[in-house]
């Protein structure tokens, strides 16, 4: 299969940034990004000890309002809208009748009749049919990903750094709240929210403003280090930190319950798509749980490579690669419920070796308080 | 722009090969760990192994991928670079030197004027780079 030229591959507004800032880029999904600047271990390094920024314009963005948005989130979303204040986000599950995943999303509450939705980069366009398809609440529904431009600054320095930009108090957001406000003169929603494991902000703003914005990012975080972060690193940096990637740990078979996800699914909060599949599956059990690994050796387990356990093939690899931070090799697998305590043996099969590794429990790293 | 040293020779798998007598020094060149990335491990063969060119030597591990080496010429390998099991950054740091993988024996001395010269492998990856 011959790659599409370049030229046929989305851009995001910084496209031109990346390239002039030498970054290496890649296919991904469609779109021409930039995996990587200085390094994947460099940016991994930087977001956790300093900052990293990240263009993440690709992501998806639906919004829904009106008088039955509300009812409409409900009525596909595992996690429990209606507990969202204004300025309140939660991480959630778009669910197929069967109780697996369409895709997995943060749902944002701006008022009580208007929700934005941030979905996968390649779902965008299923994840809003999906939703189309279940709007019987007359709710408005908008595909809004080419409006948006999305930022993330990521690291124990984000807050300092953002806070030299604007006047909005950023202190005065909690993880997983947002407040509308001017960043270097563009406006953006500004999320406490990320995809890394550390603290950060994921900024929402018009494409026009986002070339101004990442140079004042850079430069304001400059001396305490920020770094420009490609896909690359946002991979290691989720998986080390026990974050889940639609198409490897989720996908249309997978349910909350496997994904040892069950906090965002409330059953109690009324029906929804796939709620009666979960209700089925809780009550006759799992037969496979997401568990978490460590190679025991210098082998690097890969996406895809075989499991086993008591030398029988039990599943695949979901996501593996090495933890710039932690300096292990480490992944995450479906595993049979007799091979999901932390300590278990395992054996990842790397190109016909058989390779020690073992159960370790999620998250591998979590930041200090 | 690299420069790639022009006493050694090169592979359009991009390993490079330096000639002492009838040993042969081999690595990988710099155009292969920039498309490679961080390096986090390296596969050795064992001292003693009999290649033929061509054959897989070893591997190189990044970050994001694996990429295998081969053997550019016949012979045997008599050395392996210990240095990189507990540095494999240095094949980014400086891959044509310091970071070479192994040393091996000549069968045959003239496969070595078979492969591309630095004028050759550069002018081959600079194609590669403008049509990517």
């Amino acid at each position: 299969m011959t790659a599409p030229p370049t030229t046929q591959l989305r851009k995001t507004a910084l496209n031109s940034t990346h390239r002039r800032l030498g970054a290496k880029m890649v296919n991904f999904g469609g779109w021409d990004m930039p995996i990587e600047y200085s390094g994947i271990i460099s940016e991994h390094m930087a977001t956790r000890t300093a900052a990293g920024l990240f263009d993440v314009s690709h992501m998806g963005e639906i919004e829904v309002r009106g008088g039955g948005a509300l009812a409409l989130v409900q009525s596909v979303t595992s996690n429990n809208a209606a507990k969202l204040a204004d300025g309140h986000a939660q991480y959630s599950g778009l669910l197929n009748d069967r109780g697996g995943f369409v895709d997995d999303l943060l749902v944002h509450r701006i008022s009580r009749s208007h929700y934005l939705l941030c979905v996968n980069a390649g779902n965008q366009d299923g994840d809003f049919e999906y939703i189309r398809a279940h709007n019987q609440f007359a709710a408005e529904l908008e595909n809004a990903g080419p409006r948006y431009s999305q930022l993330a600054l990521q690291g124990p320095k984000a807050l300092e750094i953002l806070s030299r930009l604007t006047a909005t108090q950023l202190g005065a957001l909690r993880y997983y709240q947002f407040a509308f406000g001017d960043v270097s003169g563009a406006r953006c929603l500004i999320a406490r929210t990320g995809y890394t494991g550390e603290d950060g902000f994921e900024l929402y703003l018009a494409p026009e403003h986002s070339e101004t914005l990442w140079a004042a990012l850079l430069d304001a975080g400059q001396s305490a280090g920020i770094k420009p972060c490609g896909l690359g690193a946002r991979n290691t940096l989720r998986l080390e930190a026990g974050m889940r990637l639609y198409g490897h740990e989720l996908d249309e078979t997978t349910t909350v319950w496997e994904a040892d996800l069950g906090w965002i699914c409330k059953l109690d909060k009324g029906d929804f798509v796939g709620r009666q599949a979960l209700v089925d599956q809780k009550a006759r059990g799992i037969e496979r749980v997401l568990v978490g690994f460590e190679m025991s050796d210098r082998q690097i387990a890969r996406d895809a490579c075989g499991v086993s356990h008591d030398g029988v093939v039990v599943g695949r690899v979901t996501s593996g690669s090495p933890a710039p931070f932690l300096k292990k090799n480490i992944g995450m697998a479906y595993v049979p419920l007799a091979a999901r305590a932390a300590g278990t043996r395992i054996e990842i099969d790397i190109r016909g070796t058989r390779a020690p590794a073992q159960i370790v429990p999620l998250p591998f790293y979590k930041r200090g308080k | 722009m690299a420069t790639y040293p022009t006493d050694y020779r090169y592979t359009r798998e991009h390993e490079w090969v330096s000639v002492k007598d009838d040993i042969a020094t081999i690595g990988i060149t710099d155009y292969a760990q920039h498309e490679l990335g961080d390096v986090v491990f390296v596969g050795m063969p064992e001292v003693g192994t009999a290649l033929k060119a061509g054959q897989t030597l070893g591997s190189v591990e990044s970050v994001k991928t694996m990429s295998d080496i081969y053997a550019p010429v016949s012979g045997s390998v008599v050395e392996i670079n210990s240095e990189l099991a507990n540095a494999p950054e240095k094949i980014n740091q400086d891959p044509h030197g310091a970071a070479w993988l192994v040393r091996m024996k000549l069968a045959d001395a003239t496969e070595v004027s078979t492969l591309l010269d630095a004028a050759a492998y550069q002018a081959f990856v600079a194609e590669k780079d403008s049509s990517a």
